[in-house]
C-alpha cells in the first residue's frame, strides 16, 4: 500500500513532565537527521505524537531507519484519506484484505481529533465494521487481542487509517542526557556498551587509542567503521583519534610488567577526562564488564579509577559475555568486533598482568614517569573526525571491486 | 565451429577472462600478507567468497575454494573418512558416478573402507528405496551427482534427503558439476545436504578452480595440510585471479538462468525429435524433468562412438563419446553399462552437450550433417 504517513509514539519520555518539551524537540531533531536521505519528508512534532509525512518516499525504508531512533514506543504506517466515509471504507476494505488470513479476527478503533466530524467515534465505528464484514465473508470481529487492530484518526485535515504497530527501539532521545565520552577500543564489549549509553539517550564522542607500529591501520579502521555501524542512532558520532605510542613505550620501559597494564590504563583515563573537560562531557564510558579479564577485577577498577572524580559508567558492568554478544549480533558489531587486528589493549600485555594491584604501587610507579608531558603530547595529536552510518573503513575497495566480480 | 562438448569444457567467458588478467597483474599480493597489497587481495578472496554464497543463497563461511571438481570429491570422500572413521567406515554412492568419486571410493577400499555402490535403472536413476536399504549403522557418507555427465540423468536428490532426515549423522554429499545454472538449484542445495562441490571450467570460469559448499558445523579433514588458508581445512595460496573470475562467472551464469535453460531445452528437443525419427538411433537421454537440459546422449547403432565424432568434427563440429575422461581410454561408458546396455550399443554412444551459448541455428546445421553421416553409415552398415 502507498502510505501517506508514519505516525510516531513516543517512550518513556511521554511521562516526563516539564522535560518534556525538550524530549520531543530533540527527538524531532533526531529523526530529521537519521532520515536526511530522504529530502521529501516533513517531520512534525506534536505533543502527544510525532507525524512524518512521506510525500512519495519509500515508506519502507524509512521505517528501518526509524527503527535506530531512540526515544519512539511503536510506530504504524498510515494512509491519509479525504474526509468522506465513501473513500474511507473502501480503502479501509483494501487495508484489511491485504493482511487477510482464513479465519482472521478484527476491530476498528476510532478516535476524533476534530469533534466538529458528522459522525462520532461509535457510528464510524459501526460503519466500517459492517462493511468490511459484508465484504469479508471469513473474518469475525473480536474486542480482546484481535488479529487486526484498524485504527482510524479524524483529524481537521482528513482521515487517517493504519493497521500495523511496529515496535521502536524505545530508551530516550540521544542527547537529552548530556555527552559523555566513549572508550572504544574494537572489542566486542565497547561497542555495546555505547549502544546502551546512547539508549539512555547520552550522546556518545568516540576517544579510540592507536599505537603505530605496533597497531595497524586497519585496526584503527576497524574501530571507525564500529563507529559507523552504531551512528545511526545517533545520526552521527565523533571519533577522537589519540595517538598511544609514546605513553605505551614509556611505560614498558619504565614500570615493572605486571603493572604495565594498570598504570596504561590510568593513563587512558586520565585523557579521557580531559578530553571529556574540554568536550563539556559529563561522563566516561566503558566496556568494563566485572571479572572477565586481569583489568576488569574491582581491584583494578579502582586503582585505575583513581585518577579521576568524573563518573564511569560501565554499561556491560554485570552482563554475562553471551549477553553481551548477543547485543551484539543484534546491533551487527559482533562480526567487525572479533577480526583479529592488535589493539592497543592486547599489545604489550604482560604474561601475568597482576589481577589484584594496589593502588599503592601504581601510585609510586606511575610518580617515576613524566605524566604531564606525556600528556601533553598525546593531547597534542589528537585527532577528531565525524563518523555517519553506513561509512565504511576496511573494505574500502568494494567499489573497485564491483568491476571485477 | 559449433562446439556441443561443454560438458567437457566450457569457453572461458570474455569477462571472466578479463578479471583474471587484471586480478593477475594489479591484485597479485598474497591474501595472507599483513600489508596493504594483501589487505586487498584478502578482501578481494572475500568479496567472492561473499558474492557465491549469495548467489546460492549459503553463508560466506560455508563456501571453501578448491582446485576443481575432483579435488572437491576426493576431498569431501576422502576428509569424510578420515574424520568419521572412528564412527563407521561404509560409504554409499551409486554405480554411475563421476571417475572422481567411483576411483577415490576405490582406493578408500583399498584402506579398509566399506563401499555399496547403488544400481540405477534403465533411465539411469537411482532409487531412494535401495538407499534405505543400504544405509547400515556404520554408514558415514552418501555420495550421490546431480546430474549424470554421460547422459544427463537428474537423480532424484529430494527424495535421498527425505530417506537422509532420518540419519542426521551420515554426510550427504551431491557432485553438482554438471548440475550448476541448469535451473535445480534447490534440488542441488537442498535441506539436507551437507557438501556440494563445482568445478569453474564447466561455467566458463578458469581451470584450475572450483569451489565446494560445506553445511555450517559439519566436520570434514583437511587433505591439504600446510599454511592454514581456508580456515586451516585448504592450505595453499589462494588462485585468487581464476577464483575473482570464477565469482564472475557464476554470477554471469545465473542472470536469467531459467531463460538460459529453456534455451538450451529447445535446442536438445529439436535435435531429440529430429534423430529419434531414424530406425538406427537409441536415445538415452529423454525429453523430461527427470533429465538436464543441456546433455543428449545417443547412439548410431553398429558405428563405434569415436567414428562418429570424428566424421562430426570434419564438419567442424565438436562432439564427444560418452565422457571426455574416458573417451581416450577405449572403455565402454560406465552409465550406460550399469543401466544394462548391451557393450556393443554402449560402444557407440555419443554425446552431444550444450552451453547458453548455443543456438537453434547450429543445431540446424548439427542435424543436417547428421543425416549425411546417417546415409552415409547406412551404406557399410547393413
Amino acid at each position: 500500500m502507498e502510505y501517506s504517513e508514519i505516525m510516531v509514539r513516543y517512550g518513556e519520555l511521554s511521562t516526563k513532565g516539564k522535560n518534556r518539551r525538550n524530549f520531543i524537540d530533540r527527538l524531532a531533531y533526531n529523526v530529521r537527521k537519521n532520515l536526511h536521505q530522504f529530502p521529501e519528508l516533513v517531520v512534525k512534532a506534536h505533543r502527544d505524537r510525532m507525524h512524518i509525512q512521506l510525500h512519495g518516499e519509500d515508506s519502507q525504508a524509512v521505517m528501518d531507519s526509524l527503527k535506530r531512533v531512540f526515544g519512539i514506543q511503536n510506530f504504524s504506517p498510515s494512509i491519509k484519506v479525504e474526509r468522506d466515509m465513501e473513500a474511507v471504507k473502501e480503502t479501509a476494505l483494501k487495508m484489511v484484505k491485504e493482511q487477510f488470513f482464513d479465519g482472521m479476527t478484527f476491530k476498528i478503533n476510532t478516535r476524533r481529533s476534530d469533534h466538529d466530524f458528522e459522525y462520532d467515534t461509535n457510528q464510524i465505528n459501526d460503519f466500517l465494521g459492517g462493511y468490511i464484514l459484508k465484504n469479508i465473508p471469513k473474518i469475525k470481529v473480536k474486542m480482546k487481542e484481535p488479529d487486526l487492530r484498524l485504527r482510524v484518526e479524524v483529524r481537521k485535515n482528513g482521515i487517517f487509517l493504519s493497521s500495523q504497530t511496529i515496535d521502536g527501539a524505545g530508551g530516550m532521545p540521544v542527547g537529552t542526557a548530556g555527552k559523555g565520552m566513549m572508550m572504544l577500543s574494537g572489542g566486542i564489549d565497547s561497542p555495546v556498551a555505547a549502544y546502551l549509553a546512547m539508549k539512555r539517550g547520552v550522546e556518545i564522542e568516540m576517544v579510540h587509542f592507536f599505537s603505530p607500529p605496533y597497531t595497524s591501520e586497519q585496526a584503527l579502521n576497524k574501530a571507525k567503521e564500529l563507529t559507523a555501524k552504531l551512528a545511526p542512532y545517533a545520526g552521527h558520532i565523533k571519533f577522537i583519534e589519540v595517538p598511544f605510542t609514546e605513553i605505551q613505550e614509556t611505560v614498558k620501559h619504565d614500570v615493572p610488567s605486571g603493572y604495565l597494564m594498570t598504570v596504561q590504563r590510568r593513563f587512558m583515563l586520565r585523557i579521557a577526562a580531559l578530553l571529556a573537560q574540554k568536550r563539556n562531557g559529563l561522563a566516561i564510558f566503558n566496556g568494563e564488564s566485572l571479572g572477565q579479564v586481569a583489568s576488569q577485577t574491582l581491584e583494578s577498577m579502582l586503582a585505575i579509577n583513581d585518577v579521576t572524580p568524573m563518573p564511569v559508567l560501565r554499561p556491560v558492568v554485570s552482563m554475562d559475555k553471551n549477553e553481551i554478544i548477543k547485543i551484539a549480533q543484534q546491533i551487527d558489531t559482533f562480526d567487525l568486533s572479533i577480526k583479529p587486528f592488535e589493539d592497543c589493549c592486547t599489545i604489550f600485555a604482560p604474561p601475568s598482568p597482576k589481577t589484584k594491584p594496589r593502588l599503592d604501587r601504581a601510585r609510586d610507579y606511575e610518580a617515576r614517569l613524566d605524566i604531564d608531558s606525556l600528556i601533553e603530547h598525546a593531547m597534542a595529536g589528537i585527532k577528531v573526525s565525524e563518523i555517519k552510518g553506513g561509512e565504511t573503513f576496511l573494505n574500502q575497495q568494494a567499489e573497485e571491486f564491483a568491476e571485477l566480480l | 565451429m559449433i562446439y556441443l562438448d561443454n560438458s567437457a569444457t566450457t569457453k572461458i567467458a570474455p569477462e571472466a577472462l578479463e578479471t583474471y588478467t587484471e586480478v593477475s597483474q594489479k591484485i597479485w599480493g598474497n591474501p595472507s600478507s599483513l600489508h596493504a597489497l594483501g589487505e586487498k587481495a584478502y578482501s578481494l578472496l572475500e568479496q567472492a567468497r561473499k558474492q557465491i554464497a549469495g548467489l546460492l543463497g549459503v553463508r560466506p563461511e560455508e563456501i571453501f575454494f578448491t582446485s576443481g571438481g575432483t579435488e572437491g570429491d576426493n576431498w569431501v570422500l576422502k576428509g569424510t573418512a578420515i574424520e568419521k572413521m572412528g564412527y563407521g567406515k561404509h560409504l554409499i554412492t551409486s554405480s554411475i558416478e563421476h571417475p572422481a568419486v567411483l576411483n577415490a571410493m576405490a582406493q578408500l577400499e583399498k584402506l579398509g573402507f566399506e563401499v555399496t555402490y547403488l544400481p540405477v535403472d534403465k533411465h539411469g536413476h537411482v532409487s531412494a528405496a535401495d538407499l534405505k536399504k543400504a544405509i547400515r549403522p556404520d554408514t558415514i557418507l552418501v555420495s550421490i551427482m546431480a546430474v549424470n555427465n554421460e547422459i544427463g540423468a537428474i537423480q532424484p536428490l529430494d527424495e535421498i534427503a527425505d530417506v537422509l532426515q532420518d540419519y542426521p549423522k551420515i554426510h550427504f554429499h551431491v557432485d553438482a558439476v554438471q548440475g550448476i545454472g541448469k535451473g535445480i538449484q534447490p534440488l542441488i542445495m537442498n535441506k539436507r545436504v551437507d557438501f556440494v562441490t563445482f568445478s569453474g571450467h564447466k561455467f566458463h570460469a578458469p581451470r584450475g578452480i572450483g569451489f565446494m559448499f560445506k553445511r555450517h558445523g559439519r566436520k570434514l579433514a583437511p587433505l591439504m595440510s600446510g599454511g592454514g588458508q581456508e580456515k586451516n581445512l585448504r592450505s595453499g595460496t589462494e588462485n585468487l585471479p581464476a577464483i575473482a573470475a570464477m565469482a564472475k562467472a557464476l554470477r554471469l551464469l545465473l542472470e536469467s538462468e531459467s531463460e538460459k535453460v529453456q534455451q538450451q531445452r529447445k535446442i536438445k528437443q529439436f535435435i531429440y525429435d529430429h534423430i529419434s525419427k531414424f530406425p538406427k538411433v537409441t536415445l538415452f537421454s529423454e525429453m523430461n524433468a527427470q533429465f538436464a537440459p543441456h546433455i543428449l546422449c545417443f547412439t548410431i547403432n553398429g558405428v563405434r562412438g569415436e567414428t562418429i565424432v570424428h566424421a562430426f568434427e570434419d564438419q567442424g563440429i565438436y562432439i564427444s563419446t560418452t565422457s571426455a575422461c574416458s573417451s581416450k581410454k577405449h572403455e565402454i561408458s560406465g552409465t550406460l553399462s550399469s543401466m544394462a546396455i548391451p557393450e556393443k550399443i554402449a560402444t557407440s554412444a555419443i554425446r552431444v552437450s550444450l552451453d547458453e551459448n548455443n543456438t537453434l541455428a547450429e543445431a540446424e546445421e548439427f542435424v543436417k550433417v547428421f543425416d549425411e553421416l546417417y546415409s552415409r553409415f547406412e551404406k557399410i552398415n547393413s
